[in-house]
């Protein structure tokens, strides 16, 4: 350690090097000890994200203690409300203000940084509308009565969905596995699905492993209020961003190193924001490691009935079958917003084969549960496993189709997007139309966008993508007339980088 | 739980936080094991545990059958499938807000306006709770309670924020009003035992009370709250149950005919549909804040929670239909009404009083006659017999956290009328027969034991109970079968 200059009387005098680096030391020390004197007392060090609080606060939110200052939100509470910068909440505003339509608003935004389905939906309304009578006052007596739908039913789903969602989960994995409904507990939407799992898993402070690039909003779901943290492992467009089980033992022996206890690695499959899928090797990689670590493996596979690729989909309920391996570090997050196209009517699924986990969520699922007559209507949809198994097909077909057409758009603007077999995604590779090859100018490319092509699409620094230039572009919000559109907005920026 | 599993879980996930191990839970397996059931199971246990309002279930099923566009499953409605399925922008239908927000001043007699921008959604009360907790206040820090409260609130407020409730109590002799003095105490005796204090919870109208707060306790918690910097909590969940005079007087009232008396920032109200409107399968709960850092937050942290769209579509309609909402609330009054004097005069009949009440789905009953010694062991003995001898799951004030035993809460608007006239009779029999058998002891039950402090002994005061939510799906009301 270097000596400060100002102490170099100290070091000159008796005791030198040692005092001149201890004195400094323990003012430092005690320096720290002052000024959080009047930090809360728990021990637990769970005010997440401390380091990434901006300094600069508003007038409402933190002041010195005393009758005089303005009112306090919680830590998390004041970093949570103030997010604004964040591009993901900003393209979703301006979005919201200026939506792209084909005929009364065509100069408007389009929206591609948000996984909506819409290519399927008018089938399950046509069906609902053929098939099901005043669902909301049907009773099992076929009687009109609000009485079912109307009281306090268990928290984490009725029986009768759970048998419908997992018979649905072995349709979408195309009869590979099957599904049991003791496993599941159901919530409000895979949002507090991925949360709930997250507070049956880890304490404040314990980590997860979460290969990169992620889904954004895992940094929500998870960090927000559990006070867990996501150690990111990068993966890299060399191998197509897959899972390398070298690259989490490295991650995993840092935060070893740092004291931070790692509870479980969390991956998706298909993947978000990538798209591809995990083979089934590296199945049994991951399995091997969370399981010579002593943790958990959290798969969360809401996109798995949307693939389009020519591989099959794997899921690791399909590999535990199959394997010996310890189920109980096993679970699954799973919901309909993705396979179902129906996001607004919130159902999330946590699948665990451990029956302690399952007892937690159960209880937990009071904070989130399903609204009931949106479960009726549900069991009425899914019971009928003819429609659900054509529509399947239907909707994957047209997943297929929608994601040649931009995947072949995007190529003859000199775009190459990453091999992907599922999902509404695609993640493209921008970098050589970015200014600066760094996070700066991939957001400035994002910000140009945004602004000038009138299109949001996801940087992949939301992501936590090590390379920067990548970004994910949904494509199933569009019509078939609507891509050229696209391509040719996109152009107007990328000639002119 | 294997020695394993302890290794790999959460503190959340192993622990007792979900309230559920308690001897209170007792009650309800009871009720499960043995429902009652008017003709199948006429000796069965009556659920007089959980406070749900059936009384006006028929009114909105009239309202559904006569407007089939509000679904959208029906052929009228079903133009707006794609667009409610799909949309999942957590501020939710605008026309949703609305509604809630009308409906809201419709409860307090239009005393008190409601910005529909300041409404947030959340996964019921429960979620609510939870989320205001996350909000406002970090792990360790303390929110103050008047006793008795509902037994979930630790639950709710407390299992995965790490925020801890702190009573400030009430007792009956001033008809367990609150008083300046006895919420100053509770302050100061945290603030001495380093806890760090960010706010009061209160519900009113009050569960398990039943009573509805004065405008004058009122203004005295907003302006501690507004003094000490604190916030204020407000739980309005019943605030469309009130159904007898003194008028209801909500905490936004008290706030718009004086600003002055506290600022807004400090000021939140929960609600939810689940007991105004008789809709707790509905999930509908929702945060109004004063403070927009609040709405801000709770606003994003609602992705937790979301009401269905399917749901937000319905209520939309049916809250948006102005003679629809005007006549429930009046019906529903009417009813309840109705069906509190003639609970609570039956009770009288055999001289059980009941504390005055103008509101709530509940009757807060002293049974210290029938206590053989005023302790909260005996309270709990008596509750076994009722439960297990008298098969009626009533609950008792011990898990409500009350000051001083022999109270029990008694929901009287979950069934109907008959089984109400069985519950009574069976009170009847068996306070009568409680009376003969003390005949050879002295004519006065009370035994006030001059020595006996009345304070909760530790082990009860760690009775963390089950919230009065239904393990089963079932409930005494019947069908009409005419």
């Amino acid at each position: 350690m270097r000596v400060i200059v100002p102490l170099q009387a100290v070091v000159q005098g008796r005791g030198g090097l040692v005092l001149g680096s201890l004195i400094p030391c323990a003012l430092f020390y005690f320096f720290q000890l002052y000024i959080r004197r009047d930090r809360p007392s728990s021990s637990a060090s769970n005010l997440p994200d401390l380091a990434a609080m901006p300094r600069s606060l508003s007038r409402g939110l933190l002041s010195p203690r005393g009758a005089s200052g303005p009112a306090r939100l919680s830590s998390r509470g004041a970093s949570v409300a103030r997010d604004d910068d964040n591009p993901d909440y900003v393209g979703l505003k301006r979005c919201a203000e200026d939506p792209y339509h084909h005929s009364s608003n065509p100069h408007g935004l389009m929206q591609l940084g948000l996984a909506e389905n819409w290519l399927s939906l008018d089938m399950i309304r046509d069906w609902l509308v053929s098939n099901v009578k005043e669902p909301l006052l049907l009773d099992e007596e076929g009687e009109l009565s609000i009485h079912g739908l109307a009281t306090y039913q268990p928290y984490d789903g009725l029986m009768d969905l759970k048998m419908a969602v997992a018979e649905f989960m072995g349709q979408v994995m195309q009869g590979s596995v099957s599904f049991h409904p003791s496993q599941i507990v159901l919530t409000a939407g895979a949002t507090p699905a991925v949360e709930t799992l997250s507070f049956c898993l880890a304490d404040p402070g314990n980590a997860f492993l979460v290969p990169s690039p992620y889904y954004p909003g895992w940094d929500r779901d998870i960090k927000w209020r559990t006070g867990i943290e996501l150690i990111t492992v990068p993966c890299r467009s060399t191998d197509n961003f897959s899972i390398s089980i070298a690259a989490l033992e490295l991650a995993y022996n840092q935060a070893k190193k740092r004291g931070v206890k790692v509870c479980a690695v969390l991956v998706s499959n298909p993947s978000n924001p990538v798209g591809n899928l995990i083979d089934r090797e590296t199945l049994y990689d991951l399995l091997d490691f969370v399981m010579e670590k002593n943790i958990h493996l959290i798969s969360d596979e809401v996109f798995a009935g949307s693939t389009y690729g020519n591989d099959r989909f794997v899921s690791v309920a399909e590999v535990l079958d199959s394997e010996n391996f310890d189920r109980r570090r096993v679970h699954i997050i799973y919901g309909l917003s993705k396979d179902l196209c129906v996001p607004g009517f919130r159902v999330g699924v946590i699948y665990s084969y451990n029956e302690n986990v399952l007892a937690a969520a159960s209880k937990l699922a009071r904070f989130s549960s399903i609204s009931t007559p949106t479960q009726c209507l549900l069991i009425s949809i899914l019971s009928n496993t003819k429609f659900i198994t054509e529509y399947l097909k239907v909707n994957k077909e047209r997943l297929r189709d929608m994601h040649a057409l931009f995947v072949d758009g995007l190529k003859q603007l000199g775009i190459k997007c990453a091999r992907s077999g599922g999902g509404f995604y695609c993640w493209a590779d921008m970098s050589k139309f970015i200014q600066s090859y760094n996070e700066k100018g991939e957001l400035k490319l994002w910000d140009k966008l945004l602004n000038e092509a009138k299109i949001n699409m996801t940087p992949g620094s939301s992501c936590h993508c090590i390379e920067p230039g990548w970004f994910r572009c949904c494509f199933t919000t569009l019509t078939k007339q609507d891509i050229p559109i696209v391509m040719e907005r996109i152009h107007r920026i990328t000639e002119s980088n | 739980m294997g020695v394993h599993d302890e290794e790999i879980l959460s503190r959340v996930a192993t622990g007792d936080g979900h309230g559920e191990n308690s001897s209170y839970f007792d009650g309800w397996k009871a009720y499960d094991n043995d429902p009652f059931h008017p003709i199948h199971n006429p000796n069965g246990v009556i659920q007089m545990g959980l406070a749900e309002n059936q009384l006006c279930l028929d009114l909105m099923q009239e309202w559904i059958r006569k407007n089939p566009q509000a679904s959208i499953c029906t052929k009228e409605g079903a133009s707006e499938f794609k667009a409610i399925a799909n949309f999942q922008d957590y501020h939710g239908l605008p026309d949703f807000r609305k509604a809630i927000g009308r409906f809201m001043e419709k409860a307090r007699g239009g005393r008190a306006r409601f910005d529909p921008e300041r409404i947030v959604m959340s996964g019921g009360a429960t979620g609510a709770q939870e989320t205001i907790a996350f909000c406002l206040a970090n792990p360790g820090d303390a929110f103050l309670i008047p006793t008795p409260y509902y037994p979930a609130f630790d639950r709710d407020f407390g299992w995965r924020t790490g925020v801890q409730l702190i009573p400030v109590r009430c007792h009956s002799h001033d008809n367990f009003k609150i008083t300046e003095a006895e919420l100053a105490a509770a302050y100061r005796k945290a603030r001495d035992s380093k806890i760090r204090v960010k706010g009061i919870l209160i519900t009113n109208p009050s569960n398990p009370l039943g009573t509805t707060m004065d405008r004058e306790t009122l203004r005295t918690l907003a302006s501690f709250a507004n003094e000490e910097r604190i916030h204020l909590v407000c739980d309005e969940i019943f605030s469309g149950t009130v159904f007898d005079g003194p008028e209801y007087v909500s905490v936004a009232e008290i706030l718009q005919e004086d600003p002055s008396i506290c600022d807004g920032d400090l000021i939140h109200i929960v609600y939810s549909l689940s007991k105004d409107l008789g809709v707790p399968g509905f999930r509908v709960g929702i945060i109004y804040s004063y403070n927009d850092a609040v709405v801000s937050c709770a606003r994003r942290m609602s992705s937790f929670g979301l009401v269905s769209t399917q749901t937000q579509r319905l209520l939309a309609s049916m809250l948006g239909d102005d003679d629809f909402t005007t006549d429930f609330l009046a019906e529903t009054r009417r009813r309840l009404m109705h069906r509190h004097r003639a609970f609570t005069a039956g009770l009288e009949g055999v001289g059980i009083r009941c504390l005055q009440s103008n509101a709530g789905l509940f009757c807060w009953m002293s049974l210290k006659p029938l206590l053989k010694d005023a302790t909260a062991e005996a309270e709990v003995e008596l509750w076994r017999v009722i439960v297990d001898e008298v098969k009626l799951n009533i609950s008792p004030g011990s898990s409500f956290h009350c000051a001083e035993p022999g109270w029990f809460r008694a929901c009287f608007a979950n069934m109907d009328e008959d089984t109400m006239e069985t519950a009574l009779r069976r009170i009847r029999t068996f306070v009568r027969r409680a009376d003969g058998a003390a005949a050879p002891r002295p004519k006065t039950k009370k035994r006030w034991d001059a020595t006996l402090r009345l304070s909760l002994p530790r082990r009860l005061e760690e009775l963390t109970v089950l919230t009065p939510r239904l393990m089963s799906p079932r409930s005494p009301l019947v069908q009409a079968a005419t």
